[in-house]
């Protein structure tokens, strides 16, 4: 394991109890807002002191209350990402930039860093004059250039608006494929989250109610209600294609082709799809005469009947695992049960292009 | 010069400016310290020391001086120690001038640097620690460059103050010309005097001017030094 955090603190009226363990790549700490996730990150960062904690980051012990161990703030090697973004007023990008490289005795040229985020244009511009977006990246950069053993990023996206979080987005995936650094990432975007994460934890109330691999628990029909419905949805890993004459791109998934509108992606570059639950249609038999494209051969292996009308239904597509939203009528009709076989009708236009992410390189091998 | 500035009053001009620039100098360290105390840490004592600086603000100048020349008088127990240790005599010498109108300018700049502290995000400086900064780092790199219009506008202040001092003046030091007779202290000498006025005229439109100039100065150093830290 990478990172492994046990933590207990008391605030008053809330107790903050929480224990995981992830795997290299992105972990995302996900959670309504006073779940307790910041609490989380500043514990690892060392800015919050917790009553109980061990915490270990690629078996480097930072915190253990019980040895009395404690490593002070300066000295954890976290590259911590805010909301805010937090750049120095006083000191120009580049300087910014600067800051935390220096601390670390690093020698490391900026280019890189500057180049993969696309900042060389802002380096002698100060943090007050650049916009939310800009100042995300600036952000990002300086917590890689300190020379950190692990990044924090704490909903970085959450103060900018859609068109923004499009143009971030593929800039922390290329810091999650081109840095080795595991990253704790901290959201309420599940969209976000899928794009992402290697790792899924869920929080409530100060507690981890689930965590494991994301697309084992974003499939997971037990989970969805603290996702909330709207929101659920399951990662299909795939593959370019070709992108088709007819302004369609095809990509390869374990259980035959998918269809979408044209992704920006090189042919033969691994992406993942976010489907979600409720774009996905079921059928006993595969479908003729059928408008939607993509027809996805599944086995059902969970089931959820909801309290009120809808049903949440597991299924096995190839090797990924999907998640269908549907009602209890359906359900019946269908005669749903685990084990057996329907097909997943997914129209291409319900597929966002923001659902659409590129692929760890880990998962290419 | 000296043909529009008596002596007496060229030497009450200089050495107000020699005793207002050391009480400033020697004591904005002091008070930045102190002010970063009071504004970022909490610990037992803190309303007490808080008291204690703010304490030559609201007490009689006089009752000041006077403990001023109880405590560092030669026969006090601070005064007594310098002498042997230091040689550094304070009582009726210009460098007593200089600790008295220390004193009396020492709230003033702590309360100036405060603000300007408390207005520093604290988030600034815990992303700083996560950079790997040490805590003086931290103040040094972040807090230090922020606060500067602060610290200068609380230097301009009380050197401002130390110019105009005179009732702890007076008392820990007594009036003694070219020694530590002040431009506050030689206006009050002169209009003792009959046909003194003229002369205290004078040196009322000196002291006037040094105050304009320092408050000017002082705008434009905070505008340059705020237009440095937040230019776009």
């Amino acid at each position: 394991m990478t990172l492994s955090v046990r933590l207990r603190h008391a605030y008053p009226g809330f107790l903050l109890d929480v224990a995981f363990d992830a795997p290299p790549g992105v972990t995302a700490l996900f959670g309504r807002s006073g779940s307790g996730k910041t609490s989380v990150v500043n514990a690892v960062a060392g800015l919050l002191s917790p009553d109980a904690a061990r915490i270990v980051v690629a078996g480097r012990v930072l915190q253990d209350t019980e040895a009395g161990l404690r490593l002070p703030v300066h000295r954890r090697r976290i590259g911590y990402v805010f909301q805010e973004g937090r750049l120095f007023p006083h000191l120009d990008v580049r300087q910014n930039l600067l800051y935390g490289r220096w601390f670390a005795g690093s020698d490391a040229p900026i280019g890189p860093v500057v180049e993969m985020l696309g900042i060389g244009a802002l380096l002698h511009r100060r943090p007050g004059g650049l916009s939310g977006g800009e100042k995300a990246r600036v952000a990002i950069g300086r917590a890689l250039l300190s020379d950190p053993a692990m990044l924090l990023l704490d909903e970085p996206l959450a103060a900018l608006d859609e068109a923004r979080k499009a143009e971030i987005l593929p800039y922390l995936e290329r810091v999650r494929d081109e840095t080795a650094l595991p990253i704790l990432y901290v959201s309420h975007s599940i969209a976000e989250v899928a794009r992402l994460a290697t790792t899924f934890v869920l929080m409530e109330a100060g507690r981890v109610v689930r965590a494991g691999p994301a697309g084992e628990v974003l499939s997971d029909p037990d989970v969805v209600p603290a996702l909330g419905v709207r929101a659920a949805g399951a990662v299909l890993s795939a593959r370019v294609e070709a992108h088709e004459a007819d302004g369609l791109t095809r990509l390869e998934t374990s259980v035959g082709p998918l269809w979408l509108p044209r992704l920006a992606a090189a042919p033969g570059s691994p992406v993942r799809v976010r489907i979600a639950a409720q774009d996905v249609i079921l059928a006993r038999h595969r479908p003729e005469g059928l408008s939607a494209l993509n027809i996805l051969p599944c086995v059902v292996t969970a089931l959820r009947l909801g309290d009120g009308p809808g049903a949440l239904v597991q299924l096995r597509a190839g090797e990924d695992l999907l998640i269908a939203r549907v009602t209890r009528r359906s359900a019946e009709a269908l005669g749903l049960i685990v084990g057996l076989e329907v097909h997943a009708v997914i129209k291409s236009v319900s597929v966002a292009q923001a659902d659409v992410g590129r692929t760890e390189a880990a998962l290419d091998v | 010069m000296t043909d529009w500035l008596t002596a007496d009053e060229w030497s009450a001009l200089s050495l107000s400016l020699r005793v207002s620039v050391w009480a400033t100098a020697l004591s904005l360290p002091v008070a930045v310290w102190v002010a970063w105390l009071l504004a970022r840490r909490t610990f037992w004592g803190k309303p007490l020391l808080n008291g204690l600086v703010h304490l030559p603000l609201i007490l009689p100048p006089v009752v000041t001086g006077y403990a001023l020349l109880l405590m560092f008088g030669r026969r006090g127990p601070a005064g007594a120690f310098l002498e042997q240790a230091f040689g550094i005599e304070l009582a009726f010498r210009w460098t007593g001038a200089a600790l008295a109108a220390a004193v009396m300018a020492f709230p003033l700049m702590v309360r100036a640097i405060r603000l300007a502290i408390e207005a520093v995000d604290p988030r600034l400086e815990a992303a700083a620690g996560t950079l790997g900064a040490s805590r003086p780092w931290v103040f040094a790199t972040v807090t230090l460059p922020l606060i500067l219009p602060g610290i200068v506008a609380g230097a301009i202040l009380g050197f401002a103050k130390a110019m105009g001092e005179f009732g702890a003046t007076i008392t820990f030091v007594a009036n003694i010309p070219g020694e530590t007779q002040t431009l506050p202290s030689a206006i009050y000498a002169f209009l003792q005097v009959p046909g003194g006025d003229a002369a205290a005229l004078r040196l009322v439109l000196i002291a006037t001017a040094v105050a304009m100039v320092a408050l000017l100065l002082s705008e434009w150093v905070g505008r340059a030094v705020a237009r440095r830290i937040a230019a776009g």
